[in-house]
C-alpha cells in the first residue's frame, strides 16, 4: 500500500470514529450537562442531582436489585446455553437450526405480549417467592437471541469437536470438558455474551413495570416524575456503569497465552458505544 | 527415558474387535468387522475415504457407539465402557492441543484427571515430552509450535495416561511431506519404545506399509485383507488390494489352465483354480522391464516411451503400445536410457498375478 493510500484510509478512520463519538457521546454529554443544572437561570453548576441518587428512597434498592438481576441473569443464561449448544454441536447437529430459531425467536416477540403469555407462571411463581429476583427468568428469554449470536461465534471459533474429544480420551468427563477445556477456550464470546446480557438487563423496563416490580428503569421512571435531573443522573450512572464494565472487558481479554488469537469476537473502540446505545433504547421501551 | 520405564505397568493388551456394525441412516460405515491387535503390535488401517477405518477406530476409543459387535481390551469387553474410562490414548488427525495450555499443561491433563501427585505429573510430563524430543519446548503455547510439533506434544499427552491401547487417526495427513516420513519414523520408534498396542488410520499406502507390524486394508466397511505389509503389497489378496495398495497396470490377456497370456507373456496366476476365458491381468510396473535395441520389429509388447517420472532413485517410465498404455518402474539410471519417444520392447517378468473378469453387461428386463 503506498503511502498517500496510506493516509486517506488513515484519514478516513479518524474521520469515521470521531463521527461515531459524536453520535454516541453527544447525547450522553448533554444528559450530563442537563443533570448538572441548578434549579433556577443562570444558576452555578451542582452535583445536587446526583447527590440525590443516594438519597431518593428506593433508588438504591432499584438499582442494587437491577445489578443482582444482571449477574442472575447472565449465569442462568450461560447455565442453560451454554452446554445445550456444545451438546446441539457434538450430537445433535441436525437440529442445530431449530436451537438457533427457538434462540432468536424473543426478537420477534415484544416484551409486553411476552409478559402477557408468561405473567401466569410468575403468578404461580410468587407463591413461592415476591422477590423481584425471579424477574431473571424472564430476562434469560429475552438476552437469548444476542447471548446465542455471542457464543456461537466463540464456539464457531474453535475446533469444538475435537479438543472435547481429545480431552473425553483423556479421561475428562463432560463437565471437565466444558469447565476446562471449552469455557477457557472462548473467554471473549462468554464475556460479551455476559456483558450484553447486564446491559439488557440494566435497561429494561417493560417487562419489570408490567409486573409491577421495581427495577433500576422503573425506578429512574418514577423520579423522572419529580426530578428529572436525579433521573438523568441515574442513566448517565448506568451507561457509564456499562462502559466501565466493557473497558475492564477489554483489559480482561487481552491474549496472555495465545488463544485469544484465533478468537474472532472482536470488541472494538465502537462497540462500548453500540451497547451503550442498547442501555439507552432499552430504557425507553 | 529408558523403555523399561516408559513401559512399566503397560505392556501392550490384546486388542480384539467382534463383528463391530455401524450405521448411518441409510449407510453401513462398518459391516461386521473383526479384527484383532496383538499386544504391542501396531496395525494401519488403509483404506479410501469412507471405507471406515476412522469409523472403526472410534468404536474401538468409545467415541462413537457399535450398532452391533464387541470391542474387547485385555480380555475385559468395553463396548458399553465410555470413552473417558476406557484409557485409550488418541492422536487426532486435526490439532488437538488446548490451546489455553502449554505443552506441559497439555501433557499433564490427563495425569491431573488421573489424580496423580503434581512431583509425578512434571517428571512423567518431563519423560514423555523428551520421548518426543521436545522437552525444551515445554512452556510453550500450541501456537508457538509447528504442526509436527504439535503432533508429537499430542503424542506425548496420549501416552503420558500409560493408555492400554494407542490409536492414531491420521495424524500426519496435515503435515508437509518430509516432516511426515520424520515424524512417521519417530511415532515408530516411540511405539516401539514403549511396546504399546498401536491402531494407526490412515489413507497414504506407503505411510501404512512403512509403519505397520500388520497392514489391513478395508473397502465398504469390511477388510479385505489383513497381513504384513510384504504380503499386502507383493501378494494382494484382491484386485480391490491390488489397486490400491501401489500402481497396477490393467493388460487385457486370455486365462488358459491356471496362467493368464498377456500380449503373448505367459504369467502364471495368484489363485491359478479359475476357468478360462478374457480376463484383465493386473501387473505391477516394477514386473515390467523395457530393452531398446536401436530397430525392433512391431509387436504385441513394442512401443514409444511418451513421459519418464523421475522419482529419485527410481523412474517410472509410461508407454504407449498403441492400444493401451503401460507403466515401468526401473532404476533412474536404466530409465535414463530410454528418453521419451523411445521405441522399447517390454517384459513381464512372470510373478503370480490377479485377475478381473469384464462384468457382464446388465439386461433390459
Amino acid at each position: 500500500m503506498n503511502r498517500s493510500r496510506r493516509i486517506k484510509l488513515q484519514i478516513f478512520r479518524i474521520t469515521v470514529f470521531l463521527v461515531l463519538g459524536a453520535f454516541f457521546l453527544v447525547p450522553i454529554g448533554a444528559m450530563f450537562e442537563f443533570s448538572t443544572r441548578g434549579n433556577a437561570i443562570n444558576a452555578p453548576r451542582t452535583l445536587e442531582a446526583w447527590i440525590q441518587i443516594a438519597k431518593t428512597p428506593g433508588l438504591t434498592d432499584a438499582i442494587v436489585a437491577s445489578l443482582e438481576l444482571a449477574a442472575i441473569t447472565s449465569i442462568l443464561m450461560l447455565v442453560l446455553v451454554l452446554p445445550t449448544m456444545v451438546w446441539v454441536r457434538l450430537r445433535l447437529p441436525r437440529i442445530s437450526r431449530i436451537v438457533e430459531f427457538i434462540c432468536l425467536m424473543p426478537l420477534t416477540v415484544p416484551a409486553i405480549a411476552l409478559v402477557v403469555g408468561i405473567k401466569p407462571i410468575f403468578i404461580w411463581m410468587s407463591n413461592f417467592t415476591d422477590s423481584i429476583l425471579i424477574l431473571s427468568f424472564g430476562y434469560v428469554i429475552l438476552v437469548l437471541p444476542y447471548s446465542y449470536r455471542s457464543l456461537d461465534a466463540g464456539l464457531s471459533a474453535i475446533d469444538l469437536k475435537t479438543l472435547s474429544e481429545a480431552a473425553r480420551s483423556l479421561g475428562a468427563g463432560w463437565g471437565t470438558v466444558m469447565w476446562r477445556v471449552v469455557v477457557p477456550n472462548m473467554p471473549s464470546a462468554i464475556l460479551n455474551a455476559c456483558l450484553l446480557s447486564v446491559a439488557l438487563v440494566l435497561g429494561e423496563y417493560t417487562f419489570a413495570n408490567l409486573m409491577n416490580y421495581e427495577n433500576l428503569q422503573v425506578a429512574i421512571a418514577y423520579v423522572g416524575l419529580t426530578s428529572a435531573g436525579t433521573s438523568i443522573a441515574v442513566a448517565v450512572a448506568s451507561l457509564i456503569f456499562a462502559f466501565a464494565l466493557l473497558l475492564i472487558l477489554s483489559f480482561v481479554r487481552r491474549p496472555r497465552t495465545g488463544f485469544a488469537a484465533a478468537d474472532p469476537v472482536e470488541l472494538d473502540l465502537a462497540k462500548p458505544l453500540a451497547l451503550s446505545g442498547a442501555v439507552i433504547g432499552r430504557a425507553g421501551r | 527415558m529408558t523403555a523399561t520405564g516408559s513401559s512399566e505397568g503397560r505392556a501392550g493388551v490384546e486388542v480384539r474387535l467382534e463383528h463391530l456394525t455401524r450405521k448411518y441412516a441409510t449407510t453401513t460405515a462398518l459391516d461386521r468387522l473383526t479384527l484383532t491387535l496383538a499386544p504391542g503390535e501396531l496395525v494401519a488401517l488403509l483404506g479410501p475415504s469412507g471405507c471406515g477405518k476412522t469409523t472403526a477406530l472410534r468404536l474401538l476409543a468409545g467415541l462413537e457407539e457399535a450398532d452391533s459387535g464387541r470391542v474387547i481390551i485385555a480380555g475385559k469387553d468395553v463396548t458399553n465402557v465410555p470413552a473417558n474410562r476406557r484409557n485409550i490414548g488418541m492422536v487426532f488427525q486435526a490439532y488437538s492441543l488446548f490451546p489455553h495450555m502449554s505443552a506441559r499443561q497439555n501433557v499433564e491433563f490427563g495425569m491431573q484427571l488421573q489424580h496423580v501427585g503434581p512431583a509425578e505429573r512434571r517428571e512423567r510430563a518431563t519423560e514423555v515430552l523428551d520421548l518426543v524430543g521436545l522437552a525444551a519446548h515445554a512452556n510453550k503455547f500450541a501456537h508457538q509450535l509447528s504442526g509436527g510439533q504439535q503432533q508429537r506434544v499430542a503424542l506425548a499427552r496420549a501416552l503420558a495416561i500409560k493408555p492400554k491401547v494407542l490409536l492414531l487417526d491420521e495424524p500426519l495427513s496435515a503435515l508437509d511431506a518430509k516432516v511426515r516420513a520424520r515424524l512417521r519414523d519417530e511415532i515408530r520408534r516411540v511405539q516401539l519404545e514403549v511396546g504399546i498396542t498401536t491402531l494407526f488410520v490412515t489413507h497414504d499406502q506407503e505411510e501404512a506399509l512403512a509403519i505397520a507390524d500388520r497392514v489391513g486394508v478395508m473397502q465398504s466397511g469390511h477388510l479385505e485383507q489383513l497381513g504384513p505389509p510384504t504380503e499386502i503389497y507383493s501378494r494382494p489378496a484382491t484386485p480391490f488390494v491390488a489397486e490400491f495398495v501401489g500402481l497396477t497396470n490393467r493388460i487385457k490377456g486370455e486365462v488358459h489352465g491356471g496362467t493368464v497370456d498377456v500380449r503373448g507373456t505367459r504369467i502364471p496366476l495368484v489363485d491359478p483354480d479359475v476357468d478360462d476365458g478374457p480376463a484383465t491381468a493386473l501387473v505391477r510396473p516394477e514386473a515390467v522391464t523395457l530393452a531398446s535395441n536401436g530397430e525392433m520389429e512391431d509387436g504385441p509388447l513394442v512401443g514409444t516411451v511418451i513421459a519418464i517420472a523421475f522419482l529419485g532413485a527410481m523412474s517410472r517410465v509410461t508407454v504407449d503400445l498403441g492400444d493401451t498404455i503401460v507403466l515401468a518402474q526401473m532404476a533412474t539410471s536404466a530409465a535414463s536410457q530410454t528418453p521419451a519417444g523411445t521405441k522399447v520392447r517390454l517384459t513381464l517378468r512372470p510373478d503370480p498375478v490377479l485377475i478381473q473378469r469384464e462384468q457382464p453387461a446388465a439386461t433390459a428386463p
